[in-house]
């Protein structure tokens, strides 16, 4: 038997690995968005193991919004990535760094 | 009825000023000549008219607020006239040498460009004049006593393309600052401890006052007194104020005449006179009056003996004889010093007019080393200016006469500490007058010619329009002292107005010894001060015309005091340094530390500077990489979170 505190390790292994992706990440812009979209998997793995453990469907549901959030969330970041290249001959996560102060 | 004609007095010189100043250009010379000489000519009528009335027919003081100037809180400023016998006497005086100068400038000013600016200036100074000696209240005399500061330094600057000429006149309002700083101050305790600034209503509340001290046992009185005296010092040019009536002398020669010699300068003597019920309250402030006068009255005299300049030679013995009137103040004699203010005011105006009238012959060369030999080309300016200094001297007979030798011996009547100094410094002023004007005399109108061939053929007496003020002044030069020595010093014509009191005995021992007019003269050269006088003719003629070349040999053996002399005793330059160059200094000062330094540098430039120390410091944070704030966001929450759930105020969770 699955317990719920399975599913909720599996949902941290995720979620770190998604987090060290973005921190450790030197070389492309597109991992980042991956590893965005890992957290997110990882939330909303935490999501269904309380809806499933909980027996309230509320949370499933809200994955499907979160899920359609990702998806638009993505698309505007490939969108901006694709501008960011023509303007900067580059992707690189080291090269975007016009916010410096 | 009286009132309008009071009116009329002060009003009268104000509409031709208006007119003349700004519709001069408009109404051509002849038309502004017309209607400022006539305003000034219904003024100088009327006051006679008001004299008649006033002192020779004994009518009723007149005190009348005739407008609100003002009104605060319970303190009720207003316009009103105050006409007593004093002012009566002080209307005709202006009033009339006003209208003389009026009649010279026509031909003084004939070839200027200014010529209908300059007349409307000095009616305005006629109207100023008369607000001031008028005037009921502090306030009003305040107003006359700074109007007509300014018009002296506008007449001064008259010439404002001569640099020489724009340096004088600010000096002059600058020192004149000074003094009207102590008299501002004087009015504001007079406010401060009366409430009111009406003379009448001053004057019968002394008792009130008297007794209060101030500032660790000053009394009030005393305090007043010589906040007072020190506004009359600066407009009455006594040490050490003085140092702005000789540059004053830049400005045309009429004003010279009127301002810095017959009215404006004598206004600090008028308004001690005025307040006589107080200064006699305090026994420090005469001695003050008095020691500053004596120190004037010789030590400006001594300069006038190596003056060059026609007109400043009778600038520093104008100053000498207001320090003459300033003892007479000291010594409680305040008619008498009124009754040289007079004779001063007409032998003085003369001496000046005529200075000017040698001028205008000599195309405007000053220096009397280059005159002489003028007795014959110029009659009527040698006889006239021969009657004012004669009256200057104070020769038996003559105007001056009377009135310097009421001074000198209402001083030697004195019980005040130091009289016998200054009787000392008053007798021997004596002989340093009698020096000085006739060596500028005999230096002007005899001996032989030293002017240069082309100036010489031109010099001719000068035209009728300066003539005639010269002789009509020539008359009271020698006779007013005469006519009216015995009624106004004895007979009562100032007592409506001047307080003596009881202790102080100069004029009662001046009562007690006076036996009329005309035994004066043959008493008189039994005196010390006639002598002195003697003396000083026969000295000034042995320099200047016997054998002149022992005055050159006096001024080399004596270099030394010929230096501190000429260099006038270092007033100026102590000013020069210790003034100018001391607020300069605190000036650079405020500049370099305060404003520069502290303002500019530590607070405008600092606040920016200390926001962009910190920006710098903070800044390094900013990195531009989107994992660095990743990772700050992270563990900002972790941090964040971790406190809330077990640590803070109210924890989650147990550890």
């Amino acid at each position: 038997m699955v317990s719920l505190s399975d599913y909720l390790i599996l949902s941290s292994v995720i979620f770190c690995i998604g987090l060290v992706g973005i921190f450790v990440n030197r070389t492309n812009i597109i991992t980042l968005l991956m590893c965005v979209e890992l957290i997110l998997a990882a939330v909303n793995t935490n999501f269904i193991a309380f809806s499933h453990f909980l027996g309230n469907e509320a949370g499933q549901i809200f994955v499907f919004f979160i899920l359609t959030v990702a998806a638009a969330e993505v698309a505007i970041g490939l969108a901006i990535l694709t501008l960011l290249f023509r303007v900067r001959g580059s992707i690189e996560v080291d090269v975007t760094n016009s916010l410096k102060g | 009825m009286m009132e309008q004609i009071y009116l009329t007095i002060a009003l009268a010189p104000l509409v031709g000023a208006i007119y003349a100043g700004f519709f001069g250009s408009l109404l051509g010379r002849m038309a502004t000549t017309i209607i400022t000489i006539a305003g000034v000519l219904i003024s100088t009528v009327l006051s006679f008219y008001v004299f008649n009335h006033h002192v020779l027919e004994g009518g009723e003081v007149f005190n009348q607020n005739l407008y609100t100037w003002m009104q605060i809180g319970e303190l009720n400023v207003s316009v009103g006239f105050l006409i007593d016998n004093l002012t009566a006497i002080m209307l005709v005086v202006v009033s009339f040498v006003s209208l003389m100068v009026h009649i010279y400038t026509i031909g003084y000013m004939h070839d200027d460009a200014g010529y209908t600016k300059f007349f409307s200036y000095i009616s305005l100074f006629t109207f100023s004049m008369f607000m001031l000696v008028m005037s009921n209240n502090f306030m009003q005399l305040f107003f006359g006593w700074e109007a007509v500061g300014l018009i002296s330094y506008l007449l001064i600057g008259f010439w404002h393309h001569k640099e020489s000429a724009v340096e004088a006149n600010l000096k002059a309002f600058l020192v004149n600052r000074v003094g009207d700083f102590g008299f501002l101050l004087g009015i504001a305790l007079v406010l401060m401890y009366f409430g009111s600034l009406d003379y009448v209503e001053v004057f019968a509340s002394l008792g009130n006052v008297t007794g209060i001290t101030m500032l660790d046992g000053a009394s009030v009185i005393t305090v007043i007194c010589i906040l007072l005296f020190i506004g009359a010092m600066g407009k009455s040019a006594q040490v050490p104020l003085h140092v702005w009536l000789p540059g004053s002398m830049e400005g045309p020669t009429p004003i010279s005449a009127l301002i810095h010699a017959a009215t404006m300068v004598t206004a600090g003597i008028f308004m001690v006179s005025r307040m006589s019920p107080m200064f006699e309250l305090s026994e420090t402030a005469l001695i003050v009056v008095m020691v500053v006068g004596a120190i004037t009255a010789l030590f400006m005299g001594l300069l006038g003996i190596v003056q060059n300049d026609i007109k400043k030679v009778v600038a520093y013995s104008t100053l000498s004889q207001l320090g003459y009137m300033t003892v007479a103040l000291g010594v409680s004699a305040y008619s008498v010093a009124i009754f040289h203010l007079m004779t001063h005011a007409f032998f003085k105006a003369l001496l000046f007019l005529a200075a000017g009238s040698v001028i205008v012959a000599l195309h405007h060369k000053q220096d009397i080393r280059e005159m002489g030999g003028l007795r014959k080309k110029m009659p009527i300016t040698y006889w006239t200016s021969l009657v004012g200094t004669l009256a200057l001297i104070g020769f038996p007979g003559f105007a001056g006469f009377y009135s310097k030798d009421m001074i000198i011996e209402a001083v030697h009547f004195s019980q005040l500490p130091f009289s016998d100094w200054v009787y000392v410094a008053v007798v021997i002023g004596v002989f340093i007058t009698a020096f000085y004007s006739l060596r500028m005399f005999f230096l002007v109108f005899h001996g032989e010619s030293r002017m240069d061939e082309h100036t010489a053929s031109h010099v001719k007496e000068s035209s009728i329009s300066i003539t005639l003020p010269l002789v009509a002044l020539a008359i009271p030069s020698a006779v007013i002292g005469y006519l009216t020595i015995d009624p106004m010093l004895f007979n009562g014509w100032l007592d409506n107005a001047i307080t003596v009191a009881a202790n102080h005995a100069s004029m009662a021992s001046l009562e007690a010894n006076f036996h009329g007019a005309n035994a004066m003269v043959p008493h008189a050269l039994q005196t010390l001060p006639f002598w002195m006088m003697v003396g000083g003719i026969a000295s000034a003629w042995v320099l200047t015309l016997y054998k002149s070349q022992w005055a050159d040999w006096i001024q080399k053996k004596f270099h030394r005091s010929n230096y501190v002399l000429e260099s006038l005793y270092g007033f100026d330059r102590f000013n020069d340094i210790v003034f100018v160059g001391g607020v300069k200094k605190l000036g650079n000062f405020l500049w370099k530390v305060s404003d520069s330094g502290l303002i500019d540098k530590i607070l405008v430039n600092g606040s920016a500077r200390f926001v962009g120390f910190i920006a710098s410091m903070v800044r390094p944070i900013q990195t531009g990489y989107v994992y660095h704030y990743a990772f700050f966001m992270i563990v900002s929450l972790l941090i964040i979170l971790t406190w809330v759930l077990f640590a803070g105020d109210n924890p989650l969770l147990e550890l």
